[in-house]
């Protein structure tokens, strides 16, 4: 299957189950929201070390925002449902809580909710005031500036990650502003967010490796300085560099619909060939064929 | 969605408690049913239909027409539904209530929503004393729920009460959140002397200065973020010319106290 004169393999991108969240992030001005969304969502890349995969979805304007300011909304997702409540306190805490005229709220209505704020609040050395409106349970936490607010509960879903799409270039270059307009495109959709740097992964791994202590290693089929050398090189001769986008979400179909503006957006802008990652369908949950999608 | 409505015919000088008059107890009755349910004329046992007119089968939606200033206890453990009262009620409206919402287009007399945990009431009008209060010799007053009063209110507003949001868009006499345990109190006018005797926890926030016993300290002039839940609420029921951009975004003057008690309570007065 070609798109302008990109090609497109037939292939599926493999995605895995997680447990996903979306906090809003409120500050007096937009560049202080925008830092405690940076700082919480910093060193979230990958569940492999990071544990956690996390980045801003968007930002919201403040009359959208729970108490009309500026907004942000950052969806983290792990493994289990086991695990984000941890991360969510060490992260609102860590990096909201710290940061000047800040406030977190749940961005998302489940019936499964995780207690964060009722925890994070025992920072107040029981000070600390709840305020139950309308339903909503809020802690006030004293803090050095006056005070922190922050919901009692988040909610939590099952979410979608590891969609992921693999472009080819024929030089760095272009490969990268090919793989820069997809995710560009990709993190449009609601519900979607790219975890890796301006979503674009250059250094792709695979499970296993030559060293026992490792989990995953270089995706070696995939490194043009390998492809001499590689038994298994999936490059063509006219391409010179590749790069991954990992695309998680809250559902399967905003992940589709994500995965098939990035198809679009790369072929657009010149890519040689997109691909996708798989394990052979054995392990994950989903899988998204490309030319279903592209379609 | 189809209303019953119940017209006073009878006017009565004796108190009529009418806890009967609730969508607890007259959804799925029919005229003639309503019109059997008892209520107390002082006491004397007497029937709905002694005194209202009824017309159509009982749902949860019910309309009063009538000054019912002399009639008690309407919605009484209400917990769903709403009643419309078209003109003055008495006593002891809502007490009880869980749920539902009842809205009262002219004043209230004393004891608006005893024993409440839920639900809201609104009175258009002014209302008595004791709004929203625990009575006497319990040690908690409502534990939920939203009641708004648009015009004034007298002495006691709040006393115990334990959760729950009580507005005045007025003026509140004395004694303004005495004794309270938690919860909040929002008067937009002037408070009376003694505001927060007592208090062990809650907030009362008053868009005028006050005078302050000397048990309650000043602690520091701040914007608390949370009073924008509140006044973003308010103003979508009701209040909108009363809450202004000022309101939201001022400064407020923070004392805490009581200092007799736990001195976890706060009264925040709009900083000038």
């Amino acid at each position: 299957m070609r798109i302008n004169k990109t090609e497109i393999v037939d292939t599926f991108a493999e995605a895995f189950e997680m447990c996903g969240a979306r906090v809003i992030i409120t500050a007096d001005t937009k560049q202080w929201a925008r830092a405690a969304a940076a700082s919480m969502t910093g060193f979230a890349t990958s569940v492999i070390r990071c544990k956690l995969e996390a980045a801003v979805e968007c930002e919201i304007p403040e009359e959208d925002t729970p108490d009309r300011r500026p907004g942000i909304s950052v969806l983290l997702f792990t493994m289990s449902s086991k695990t984000i409540t941890g991360q969510l306190i060490d992260r609102i805490g860590q990096c909201v809580m710290t940061c000047p005229t800040t406030a977190c709220y749940n961005g998302l209505e489940s019936d499964k909710t995780v207690v964060v704020g009722g925890k994070l609040r025992f920072f107040g050395d029981s000070y600390q005031i709840s305020k139950l409106i309308n339903g909503r349970k809020l802690w006030r936490i004293p803090v050095m500036e006056g005070e922190f607010l922050v919901d009692d509960s988040f909610g939590i879903q099952p979410a979608v990650g590891g969609g992921n799409l693999i472009i080819f270039g024929s030089s760095k270059n272009l490969a990268l502003r090919a793989a820069t307009a997809a995710a560009n495109a990709m993190r449009e959709v609601a519900g979607v967010f790219l975890p890796f740097p301006q979503g674009v992964v250059r250094s792709g791994s695979k499970i296993g490796s030559h060293y026992k202590a490792l989990i995953a290693s270089t995706n070696v089929p995939y490194c043009p300085t390998l492809r001499s050398i590689s038994p298994n090189t999936v490059i063509p001769e006219n391409v010179e560099a590749i790069y991954e986008i990992v695309a998680d979400g809250l559902n399967e179909g905003v992940v589709q619909e994500a995965m098939r503006r990035g198809i679009h957006a790369a072929a657009e802008k010149g890519a040689v060939m997109v691909s996708a990652g798989n394990y052979g369908g054995e392990l994950g949950k989903y899988k998204f064929y490309l030319h279903e999608i592209a379609k | 969605m189809s209303v019953t409505l119940l017209q006073l015919h009878t006017q009565t000088e004796v108190p009529l408690e009418a806890e009967a008059i609730s969508p607890a107890r007259l959804s799925g009755l029919s005229e003639s049913g309503i019109e059997h349910q008892q209520v107390m004329h002082g006491n004397v046992k007497a029937k709905i239909g002694d005194f209202f007119k009824v017309t159509g089968k009982g749902n949860s939606n019910l309309h009063l027409e009538g000054d019912m200033s002399n009639i008690k206890m309407i919605g009484a453990g209400m917990s769903q539904g709403k009643i419309t009262i078209e003109g003055d009620v008495g006593m002891h409206v809502g007490i009880g209530m869980s749920g539902g919402e009842i809205l009262v287009k002219g004043n209230s007399s004393d004891w608006v929503g005893p024993e409440m945990s839920g639900g809201r009431i609104t009175i258009m009008g002014n209302a008595g004393h004791m709004v929203g209060s625990a009575f006497r010799g319990q040690p908690i007053g409502i534990q939920g729920g939203e009641i708004f009063i648009h015009g004034d209110a007298k002495n006691e507003i709040g006393n115990s009460m334990r959760r729950g949001l009580i507005a005045i868009g007025g003026n509140t006499g004395d004694f303004t959140g005495v004794n309270m345990l938690a919860g909040t109190i929002i008067v937009v006018g002037e408070m009376g002397i003694r505001t927060g005797a007592g208090m062990k926890r809650g907030t009362i926030v008053s868009f005028q200065d006050a005078p302050m016993l000397p048990s309650f300290e000043y602690s520091c002039t701040y914007h608390p973020l949370f009073l924008r839940f509140y006044l973003l609420r308010l103003q979508e029921n009701g209040f909108q010319r009363k809450i202004q951009d000022k309101h939201l975004n001022g400064k407020y003057k923070r004392y805490s106290g009581d200092g007799i008690e736990l001195n976890r309570g706060e009264v925040l007065l709009l900083s000038r």
